[in-house]
């Protein structure tokens, strides 16, 4: 057993009835061979494939605080959204590390019939044959973090759609780290989307304790049913403390469409996985990320697309900006089946190193046992196009002014696939902010702390 | 504005280099304000050089002499100052910029220049109000105005897209490099009408160009001729004349010849 996993194999076994008392049976029922399975793991190292920049046993290594009594984090919703807030008009929920708590508006009202969004841990008891059915079921068995997530989470967030369900205004989650010690927060999320529901669903990662030390293991699963159309933008603007390690995992029925749009706008490391499952035909998949990178930060996405079936699309596009002694890192995998005929898949990671400290990776990746497709895949990196910043001075621009509105201008075609208009604006304004060095706190929360 | 001096530039001994090559060998050039000076010859003889050194071109050395613009040591000052003094070089290829607007290009320029002189930033209505006036000059379409900076455009776009920052900007000194290339009869017409709508006593032009076909719009002082990185010849505007006629060879020929000797 790797020395990492022993101590949280060890914690679990001498906390279970704790850990188990403080959340939900369908969720307990999964943590038994979850230890079991840890226990015959391994520990990617640094430098091993797939893991050039993360360290994922220097994350796991430290002695974390994990909340298992459920004990309530004080959780000031106006503080660290101290910014001024646009009108999102979004359904908005918390979590507060990974405890679900809903805000002081009742939307149950305003939700179609059926939708039901809420917390994991409430809703397996309130609704257990339609979590049992679900929960745990894309989520990779044989890989530690998630593995560790199923041992471990107590609660999160489910978003149910049922059949022909649309909710059109936005779905966002703030996610809040607080509190006074290093803690691991498992945070768990499942959303379900029945033949022909819809949804836009907006994640905020932030903390509220910036000094303090967080590792978030996060695991996201993802049923698309057949026909449904759901969109995931996942932002993160936590802090250089937080360590977060984000696995988004999704199952694709006939026709449906699955936009996942990862932003890493503020963060300490983040290895953020994506992989999406093309079981039937007909779908469409848009993978989409933003990595900007300063200091000594480590964005690190890592991307899967299984076609396994036929007249499927797919399209990747990853960009990220690299200032100070930052490392990114991109590995894209497209994996094309037998008997998956006609697909067509792209893929392109671009990159601007603005400092001669940071460092990207990038790894594209094509596995394709089919003759009839059409895939691409490309990456570059380079350097701000020199032309262009010296006609931007001989203008008057000064060529601290001249980089940020180059960076803005790079950074400007992902913004634009952001689907929701007030979202694209805001985060137009928060790479803005970001690349001129302004801490750039959420402006996309409802909190509507502008008004104070 | 108070009484200024006549001399606008002078340029002393001017050497420059690139990638270790020298390509200035000792330009001396005066322009007073009011004049418009043309500056010909024939490929690879230095005159775009000599304008990305006077505006500041970090690929190219300074290897010796001296610029004073209006009682500065130009050399010494960064591209950014060069332009809020009132220097303005319109690019013989203008540069594309992918994703920034002419509108927020043209706001952070000018903004940038009213901070240097300490002056508040300028008001949206404002601005738009000076975009829409300086358009004029050169008759440059709004939709080009909503683009990204020269993203698209054609070749007369682009030059007129020049010509409108010229106007904006208000520099006291102009250089135009080879502006004329790559326009056809009307766009040139209306990219010189453009220059001569700024022109005034206060301010002064450098027309750098391969053909004499510009100088029919913009009528110059002095034409100046360059070859191997010195100024051989200047004259009136017959000169230009002369060598549309006769060509380069002739001054090539007298050149080398007394460079043997």
């Amino acid at each position: 057993m790797d020395k990492e996993l022993r101590q949280y194999i060890d914690f679990y076994k001498s906390e279970r009835d704790t850990i188990s008392a403080n959340s939900a049976e369908v969720l307990n029922a999964e943590r038994e061979k979850s230890a079991e399975a840890l226990g015959t793991m391994h520990v990617p190292s640094k430098g091993a494939e797939n893991y050039h920049v993360t360290d994922i046993p220097s994350l796991l290594s430290p002695d974390y605080g994990i909340n298992i009594k459920r004990i309530s984090m004080p959780m000031d919703a106006a503080t660290p959204f101290k910014c001024d807030v646009p009108n999102l008009n979004a359904l908005l929920y918390y979590q507060c590390n990974d405890e679900f708590r809903t805000s002081d508006r009742d939307y149950s009202k305003q939700l179609p019939e059926g939708v039901i969004i809420g917390s994991l841990r409430e809703i397996a008891e309130s609704h257990k044959s339609i979590i049992e059915k679900y929960y745990n079921r894309i989520a990779p068995h044989d890989e530690v973090m998630p593995v560790l997530n199923t041992l471990l989470a107590q609660d999160g967030v489910v978003v149910y759609l049922p059949k022909n369900s649309v909710v059109s205004r936005p779905i966002q989650v703030v996610n809040v780290q607080s509190g006074g010690v290093p803690t691991m927060v498992s945070r768990r999320m499942l959303i379900i989307a029945e033949e022909n529901a819809q949804a836009k669903i907006v994640l905020c990662d932030h903390s509220q304790s910036p000094d303090v030390a967080f590792l978030v293991n996060q695991v996201i699963e993802i049923h698309c049913g057949a026909s449904s159309n759901i969109e995931i933008y996942d932002m993160e603007e936590s802090s250089e403390t937080t360590r977060r390690v984000s696995g988004i995992y999704a199952r694709q029925q006939r026709d449906s469409q699955l936009t996942i749009d990862t932003i890493t706008l503020l963060n300490g490391m983040s290895r953020n996985n994506v992989k999406v499952e093309v079981a039937e035909k007909g779908c469409n998949t848009l993978l989409y990320g933003i990595g900007i990178g300063r200091e000594k930060g480590i964005v690190d996405n890592n991307t899967y697309i299984q076609h396994h079936a036929p007249h499927c699309q797919s399209s990747e596009q990853y960009k990220y900006l690299l200032d100070g002694e930052s490392r990114g890192c991109f590995g894209g995998k497209i994996y094309v089946g037998p008997g998956a005929d006609k697909v067509e898949s792209y893929q392109s990671n671009n990159n601007i190193i603005a400092s001669s400290e940071a460092k990207m990776y990038t790894k594209p990746q094509l596995e394709i046992y089919t003759d009839d497709v059409k895939c691409s895949h490309g990456a570059t990196t380079g350097q701000l196009d020199e032309n262009a910043m010296f006609y931007m001075q001989s203008r008057g621009i000064p060529a601290e002014k001249a980089r940020q509105l180059l960076m803005q201008a790079f950074m400007e075609e992902v913004v634009e696939r952001v689907n929701i208009d007030i979202l694209r604006d805001r985060l137009k304004q928060l790479v803005g902010k970001r690349l001129s060095g302004e801490m750039a706190l959420c402006g996309t929360c409802g909190a509507k702390c502008a008004k104070k | 504005m108070s009484k200024q001096e006549k001399e606008l530039l002078k340029v002393t001994e001017l050497r420059a280099s690139i990638e270790g090559k020298e390509i200035l060998n000792g330009i001396n050039l005066t322009v007073n304000r009011g004049e418009v000076h043309a500056i010909m010859g024939p490929n690879g003889s230095g005159k775009s050089t000599l304008s990305s050194v006077l505006v500041g071109n970090p690929a190219y050395k300074v290897t010796g002499g001296s610029v004073n613009f209006h009682g500065l040591d130009l050399l010494s000052l960064p591209a950014e100052t060069r332009s809020h003094e009132g220097l303005f070089l319109s690019f013989q290829y203008p540069v594309e910029i992918p994703g920034v607007s002419m509108m927020n290009f043209m706001r952070a320029a000018v903004n940038a220049k009213r901070k240097y002189f300490g002056e508040a930033a300028m008001s949206a209505g404002d601005f738009l109000k000076l975009m829409k006036e300086k358009r004029e000059v050169v008759e440059l379409d709004n939709k080009l105005a909503s683009r990204s900076v020269n993203e698209g455009f054609s070749g007369g776009e682009k030059k007129r897209n020049e010509i409108f920052q010229m106007a904006v900007l208000e520099p006291q000194l102009s250089i135009l490099d080879e502006t004329d290339s790559g326009l056809d009869i009307d766009a040139l017409r209306i990219v010189a009408n453009g220059v001569n709508k700024l022109k005034s006593a206060e301010n002064a032009t450098i027309v750098i160009t391969h053909y004499q076909r510009l100088l029919d719009y913009i009528k110059p002082d002095f034409v100046h001729v360059l070859y191997k990185g010195r100024i051989v010849m200047t004259g009136g505007p017959e000169l230009a004349l002369e060598l549309e006629e006769k060509g380069y060879d002739w001054i090539k020929e007298k050149e080398d010849k007394e460079s043997v000797k």
